[in-house]
């Protein structure tokens, strides 16, 4: 299934190999505080990846670094083979990289559909498009299909101020799913959710294409480890392991850091 | 290490552990895609019903007052108040879409305008025929809005990097940095005389200068530029523009560039302010550098402010007011006195209603519809209200 007809597609996302995201060495200082601290690996391409560890480890910085957000102090990212350290955030997203954020940033006082109409047309020509889209536009179409995706068809002419929380949430996945994302970063997308929307996010997740990999940060290991093939652990800024979901949920090592990051 | 003392490890609420896991949940995307497919024949009427249908009996009535009214009004209601205040409305309207919309508060807005009121003088026809060149009044028009547009253009490219109080003192400076050009500089500008008897041209053989076509033109132009901002702002460029003005960094993590937007924004802004110093030069009849002083570069502030920054409508309301004002305060208190009247009006709107008086309006919808026991709100009032949101819209970006 596509989320949008193919000439609103920014590149032809050809089902590519290789490695989705290389990261090499890479450094994020904040004055002497290194959030992130020479983090290298690589991420192959449709691969379904979970980023844990204890709050502080340096996760949503990663996300940042990787999505353009702060530039990386040191290091190289690359994007499907392409050197895009450099390249600013909006220029990444083109390439085919979504993200979504831990606290939901939305457009409040949008309506729902804008909110995904934007996020349509962010990655579509015509960003400065002076004449509306019609009701036939093909803009219009992939709005409709992300609102049926998130199950936000009813809601969808209210301002995203008046949603709860989950509704938000959905909004903020909804976002991520625009145009031909090759890869995605959920950033703790089932936080404050309820167990029914859990459930649903975790349908959400896995019934995206083959062809679509996404970095998952996630506490709740429920949802980390029943949707991602490979998990990685980091700690302190610095990558501690990485393993299979089995093989980290038995990890006593892991296990040990993680309660110990916890107590402080 | 059991999976239970993983999930107490890892989650920080226990919220996601009632929920048992294990069992695979069925990908279900397609279930809910039925109902909301919109018939594509229909589509053709559409358009022209979703016009009619959003005509209310106020549309009609202020369109057949404005229209109406030099009929009624003598030649100094005419020309004096209506053209005037049609004309800076227009320059005001500039300003209410780059702050409305893209949270961007330039005070150059009328420095924009005065760009273009000096190309029509010094390129075409006016009372100094050593500096003026005498070139058609069309080709002149042209290139003054032109030049007003690219003026903007590289204002905006100046003062997107800043935010909110960097960008009211940056666009303050390069206003006044216009104005003691235009004062000091002999062979372009005329220094500080500037240009008498620019006046609009014969077409067509009507007299434009005549307080009647003069307010049809300025009134002409001040609808344009009125729904070019409506439509605009439901375009995906406009739409784009709000979620910047409202949250620029998501903006870029949505694939769009903040800076081009604005920039664009600036240009826009600029050919409706253009337009707008075009019909105000020849309103006055002339140009000098106080046109463009630091008074009117407030000025231009406050129409839009106490019209209210929320709707485009805003600044024709807030124009009203202010040439009213400005022309009958002198009437209520002595000569010397008068501008206590006005800043006194600008107090009070500004104190009773933050929003302008746009506001006001609001609040009196809202009284009445208590009084009426809110039996109408539900099919005409608008999506705002119906879900029972506040109706604070933020100026600034949040």
């Amino acid at each position: 299934m596509t989320l949008v007809s193919s000439d609103l597609s920014p590149t032809a996302a050809p089902i590519a190999t290789g490695n989705a995201l290389e990261l090499e060495g890479v450094t994020r200082a904040f004055g002497a505080l290194r959030a992130i601290d020479d983090v290298s690996f690589s991420v192959a391409a449709g691969e379904r990846r979970a980023v844990i560890g204890a709050n502080g480890a340096g996760k949503t910085t990663l996300f940042n670094v990787i999505t353009g957000d702060f530039p990386a102090t040191s290091g190289r990212v690359r994007f499907f083979g392409e050197d895009v350290t450099m390249v600013p955030a909006f220029d990444r997203i083109r390439m085919g990289l979504r993200r979504t954020y831990q606290s939901s940033l939305l457009f409040r006082n949008l309506t729902v559909r804008d909110n995904l109409f934007l996020a349509v047309r962010g990655v579509a020509r015509g960003r400065f498009d002076f004449r509306r889209a019609r009701a036939s536009h093909p803009s219009q179409a992939a709005t409709d299909e992300l609102l049926e995706r998130v199950r936000l068809q009813s809601v969808a002419d209210r301002p995203v101020s008046s949603l709860s929380h989950g509704q938000q949430r959905q909004l903020e996945i909804g976002m991520a799913l625009a145009g031909a994302p090759r890869l995605i970063l959920f950033d703790e997308p089932a936080a404050g959710l309820s167990p029914a929307e859990r459930r649903e996010l975790v349908a959400l997740l896995r019934a995206l294409p083959e062809h679509m990999g996404f970095i998952i940060i996630e506490h709740d290991l429920d949802i980390a480890l029943r949707v991602v093939e490979r998990v990685t652990v980091m700690h302190n800024g610095r990558v501690f392991k990485h393993g299979t979901p089995q093989e980290i949920e038995s990890d006593s090592e892991v296990a040990a850091i993680y309660m110990g990051g916890h107590r402080q | 290490m059991s999976a239970a003392q993983w999930r107490k490890a890892m989650n920080f609420s226990d919220a996601g552990r009632n929920w048992s896991g294990g069992r695979p949940v069925a990908a279900t995307p397609s279930d809910a895609r039925s109902a909301t497919r919109s018939a594509p024949a229909a589509q053709a009427g559409v358009s022209l019903g979703r016009l009619w249908s959003h005509i209310r009996w106020r549309h009609v009535i202020v369109l057949a007052a404005v229209l109406v009214y030099p009929w009624i009004a003598s030649p100094f209601f005419t020309y004096q108040i209506g053209a005037q205040a049609l004309a800076l409305g227009l320059i005001a309207l500039s300003l209410t879409f780059l702050a409305g919309y893209g949270g961007m508060l330039s005070l150059a807005q009328m420095t924009v305008a005065g760009i273009a009121g000096y190309i029509v003088a010094i390129l075409g026809v006016s009372g100094t025929p050593e500096i003026s060149l005498g070139w058609p009044w069309w080709l002149v028009v042209i290139l003054a809005v032109a030049g007003a547009t690219l003026a903007a253009t590289f204002i905006g490219w100046l003062s997107v990097r800043t935010e909110g109080i960097y960008t009211i003192m940056i666009t303050l400076a390069i206003g006044m940095a216009f104005f003691y050009l235009a004062q000091q500089n002999y062979a372009i500008f005329n220094g500080f005389q500037g240009f008498q008897k620019v006046v609009p041209p014969v077409v067509l053989g009507i007299d434009w200068r005549g307080p009647v076509p003069f307010y049809y033109l300025a009134l002409f132009w001040a609808l344009a530029g009125y729904f070019f901002v409506k439509y605009l702002t439901r375009a995906p460029f406009g739409i784009a523009l709000q979620g910047v003005r409202d949250n620029a960094r998501r903006m870029r993590a949505l694939g769009f560039s903040p800076v081009a937007h604005r920039v664009a924004a600036y240009a826009v802004a600029g050919a409706i302010a253009g337009i707008g110093g075009v019909l105000l030069v020849w309103y006055n009849g002339l140009i000098s550098p106080g046109s463009v002083g630091t008074s009117w570069l407030i000025n231009i502030l406050i129409i839009a402010v106490i019209g209210g920054l929320r709707h485009p409508v805003g600044s024709f309301i807030g124009a009203i007011v202010f040439v009213l004002l400005q022309n009958f305060a002198i009437d209520l208190i002595d000569r010397e006195r008068f501008n206590l009247v006005i800043g006194l009006g600008f107090l009070v709107i500004v104190l009773f209603s933050p929003d302008g008086l746009l506001g006001w309006w609001d609040k009196v919808k809202e009284w009445a519809l208590r009084r009426t026991g809110g039996r109408r709100s539900a099919g005409r009032s608008n999506e705002w209200r119906s879900v029972g949101v506040p109706q604070v819209r933020p100026v600034g970006r949040q």
